[in-house]
């Protein structure tokens, strides 16, 4: 057993936002029953979609394999319920860019009758970690952080690395979100055991379980747990409640004291960073054999009758979920997938719970638009970057287009937590400014390898019309003097053969 | 059910400019009471002045450059500017004076360049500065501050508003009676005729360093300061800055000869030192932005008041150490920026994208 180390490692800026995590934290994870109808995502992953391997008509069975990873990354998606598959179409979601996406649509029997396990489940001790990274990848399991990259790819291109560290992320640092720290305090057992099966896949000894300072009751159930397993390998570690402490880069930073290099991962630190959640999937999957078909999310706000934590099957609508928990209220006005820091908000409700929906968020007031002022240059944005960037010169630049200085002044490695917007005393939308500065950016680069291509067109165009023209002319000298070699008499006859060829041609006419 | 949508973050936004602008006045407060209670009530009619022309500015200006007059005039910026312009000013100063500084200060260091946020010059400094080259007359004019050991003369509450608005003071009260040099003229003459600090010190106007009334006006700014410190309203490294770049050169000259070198406490109690520190240096718009270049652009200040205090021609040097640097403020930014989380210490600025 290991103690809880205290040592709080630090991040420039950042933010105490307000909590507004205790109205969810009231009560204890409920289950959502089967909904009538699931709308599964095929692209609920970072990378290629998923491609549907059932027909519409066919009934599947819960945690039966319904589209299967295509492309170099990828992951599969499995049915959350038993039932009959009534359609392939486009469906609203919640994601950057569209706002509809192919989904396979279930109708539910109500039976959640489940597919039989095919092989027997071997203690994960005994297997080797490239069946485990096969098995993980089969199991459709993605970083349920934000990310949803898929595990096993992340997990094997870490391997070609020189890790030391596997960190368990259990920051949950934006406000009203809970569902890992209810995860954690009721199923930190499921956390452990999955991470032990990432550190044997791994072949680490060290890792770390990232908690912020916050969440005592987290911390106690997580060190239960360890005392229950004697792990030495497993350490506690607790991170300064601070938004965004939760972020990737700087919960590495925040753990190991070591900055990811610009354009880098955190593998090149030697560390791999997996979130809480996606620790107790592996360990649902290899050890009991269910797929990833539901998660933990937090359902909140003041747009809600009942702010609470639910387990819902992934796909179940958000209409549903919300329902289950007994509606929204009269003062609902904004319907926000994810934190109130970095999530989207959708329009519409019909919207499924994908693996990446840790949090509903349904508010009440909606933001102040159209109240920006000029920047003051204050430099608060400054003060509170998790990156040290200089928000108010990035903005500066923005304005002007300047992609040279925006790439100079790191443009790339603002990480969109949003911390400049809430402290902006002008209220300028810096976040939203610096994310559309970036596709810019993409799209001039894009621009300019377009245009570099055209201009090697041309350029070859050109010395091959001029390597022509010299050919050319050599084949008219040397066609030149064969015929003053021939001497005049050729050249008469050449001149008659000609005429009478221009004769021919009349006569045909 | 339908939502409306938005961008994120969703959380409400914790301060605005107003409210900023706001802060900054109430700051200025206890340095206005002690400014009457030394001075007399003069700082008042200026300031009337000084925030109908700032204010008459901006609502002229931004009339013309076709914005929303109600936004520019709701955020208290062009007060700010009217209170420091008041404050540089002597309490006896005719109206055109303040007007002229305000309209300068706003219509031109201001509205020009492209209203606030794009001012390169502190307005209220550029303002001042037009009236001190313009009217050099008025601006030697104080009013001596209140004594009670010596018998002055003041002139009363009428007085005083009839001579904001015509520049003439009743016949029996003639400049002689009501005004003095100020200690940082004193000082710069004593020290000229080749007299001792403690010679000039002596006289008891000079108060117990920076001139009677003038340091009391410069504790309640540097108060007033330090309250702005806590609300996060301006950080420490310009005001630190500007004293450290004052104190230093200083303290080095006072101490390798204090017979003809005033100490550093005279200078950083006396004159606009204090004002400069806490509330023009800090004027974010035209201050370095970056955390280290702050502390530069604020030395840098605090060096050039003690050079032109020293051996420039004015007595004050705050308006010009102040113009001067913010000329220097792209390159103390382009030269201070802080390093990135993970980049290298020195690694060049210039780096592939991750596209």
């Amino acid at each position: 057993m290991s103690a809880p180390t205290f040592d709080l490692g630090t991040v420039h800026g950042g933010l105490r936002l307000p909590i507004l995590k205790d109205e969810s934290t009231a009560q204890v994870i409920q289950h959502v029953p089967v909904p009538a109808q699931l709308v599964l995502p095929l692209a609920q992953h970072a990378g290629e979609p998923a491609h549907p391997v059932v027909g519409i008509g066919e009934r599947v069975l819960k945690g039966q394999l319904i589209a299967d990873a295509d492309g170099i990354i990828s992951a599969p998606v499995h049915a959350s319920s038993s039932g009959k598959v009534v359609a392939i179409e486009q469906w609203p979601v919640s994601r950057r860019l569209g706002e509809n996406a192919p989904c396979i649509v279930i109708e539910c029997d109500g039976v959640d009758q489940a597919v039989p396990l095919s092989e027997e489940i071997l203690p994960f001790e005994k297997q080797s970690p490239d069946t485990l990274f096969q098995k993980i990848l089969y199991g459709g399991i993605v970083g349920l952080g934000g990310a949803v990259f898929p595990t096993a790819h992340k997990l094997m291109e870490a391997t070609t690395e020189s890790l030391e560290h596997l960190i368990i992320n259990g920051v949950e640092c934006e406000s009203y979100i809970s569902c890992d720290d209810m995860l954690m305090r009721e199923r930190a057992m499921a956390v452990v055991v999955g991470a032990q099966i990432l550190l044997h896949c791994l072949r680490l000894n060290n890792c770390y379980i990232a908690v912020e300072s916050d969440k005592p009751e987290a911390i106690h159930t997580l060190s239960d747990a360890l005392t229950e397993v004697q792990d030495e390998r497993i350490i506690i570690k607790q991170i300064p409640t601070i938004y965004p402490s939760g972020a990737e880069d700087q919960v590495v930073q925040l753990v190991t004291r070591k900055e990811v290099p610009t354009n880098g991962l955190p593998t090149d630190v030697g560390c791999l960073v997996q979130n809480v959640g996606t620790a107790a999937a592996v360990y649902d999957w290899i050890v009991k054999g269910e797929p990833l078909i539901s998660r933990v999310t937090t359902v909140t706000g003041d747009g809600v009758h009942a702010p609470m934590n639910v387990k819902a099957r992934i796909g179940t609508t958000v209409a549903d979920v919300v329902n289950f928990i007994g509606g929204y209220n009269e003062r609902a006005k904004l319907l926000i997938i994810g934190g109130p820091m970095t999530g989207r908000s959708v329009t519409t409700d019909r919207v499924p719970l994908v693996k990446a929906t840790n949090c509903i968020l349904a508010l009440s007031e909606t933001p102040p638009v159209g109240t920006e002022k000029p920047c003051i240059r204050c430099g608060d944005c400054a003060q509170v970057c998790p990156v040290s960037l200089l928000p108010q010169q990035l903005y500066w630049y923005a304005c002007a287009d300047n992609e040279a200085k925006l790439r100079s002044y790191g443009l790339t490695d603002c990480i969109e937590c949003g911390c400049c917007d809430l402290v902006c005393p002008s209220h300028i939308p810096l976040t939203a400014d610096f994310r559309i500065a970036k596709l810019r950016m993409r799209e001039l680069a894009d621009e300019k390898a377009r245009a570099a291509r055209a201009k090697q067109r041309f350029e070859s165009r050109t010395v091959r019309l001029e390597r022509e023209q010299l050919l050319r002319a050599q084949e008219l000298m040397t066609q030149k003097e064969e015929v003053k070699k021939a001497g005049p008499k050729a050249i008469e006859e050449i001149i008659e053969r000609s005429k009478q060829k221009d004769d021919a041609d009349k006569d045909e006419q | 059910m339908e939502f409306e949508r938005h961008d994120a973050p969703f959380l409400a936004p914790k301060t605005d400019v107003a409210s900023i602008m706001r802060q900054v006045l109430y700051a200025l407060i206890p340095a206005l009471a002690a400014h009457v209670w030394f001075f007399g009530p003069g700082i008042l009619f200026n300031l009337i002045v000084a925030s109908l022309f700032c204010l008459g500015g901006e609502a002229v200006m931004m009339r013309i450059r076709r914005r929303p007059i109600k936004a520019a005039l709701s955020d208290y910026s062009a007060v700010v500017t009217a209170a420091i312009i008041v404050f540089a000013l002597p309490s006896l100063t005719p109206w055109w004076v303040t007007a002229t500084a305000s309209l300068f200060g706003i219509i031109v260091a201001k509205h020009l360049y492209g209203g606030i946020g794009f001012n390169i010059f502190n307005p209220a400094m550029a303002g001042y500065v037009v009236v001190l080259v313009a009217f050099p007359m008025h601006l030697n004019l104080w009013t001596a501050p209140r004594m009670g050991d010596i018998d002055y003369q003041y002139p009363t509450i009428i007085e005083t508003i009839r001579y904001t608005l015509t520049g003439v003071l009743p016949l029996d009260l003639g400049f002689d009676a009501v005004s003095r040099a100020t200690p940082l003229d004193q000082m710069k003459t004593g020290l000229h005729n080749m007299q001792t600090f403690d010679e000039i010190h002596n006289n008891p106007m000079m108060g117990s360093f920076g001139g009677r009334g003038w340091e009391w006006v410069s504790n309640f700014l540097a108060l007033g300061g330090i309250w702005l410190m806590l609300k996060r309203i301006i950080r420490w490294q310009i005001p630190l800055g500007v004293i450290a770049g004052l104190l230093v050169p200083s303290a080095f000259m006072y101490w390798a000869d204090p017979g003809v070198h005033a100490s550093p406490g005279f200078y950083l109690f006396s004159g606009g030192t204090m004002l400069c520190a806490f509330f023009v240096a800090t004027d974010p718009v035209s201050a370095a932005t970056s955390p280290r270049g702050r502390f530069i652009y604020g030395a840098g200040i605090g060096f050039l008041i003690y050079a032109i205090r020293r051996w420039g021609s004015y007595a004050d040097g705050v308006a010009f150490s102040v113009l001067l640097m913010n000329m220097a403020v792209p390159a103390i930014d382009y030269l201070t920026k802080p390093r990135i989380v993970g980049h290298r210490k020195f690694e060049k600025w210039h780096h592939k994208s991750r596209t």
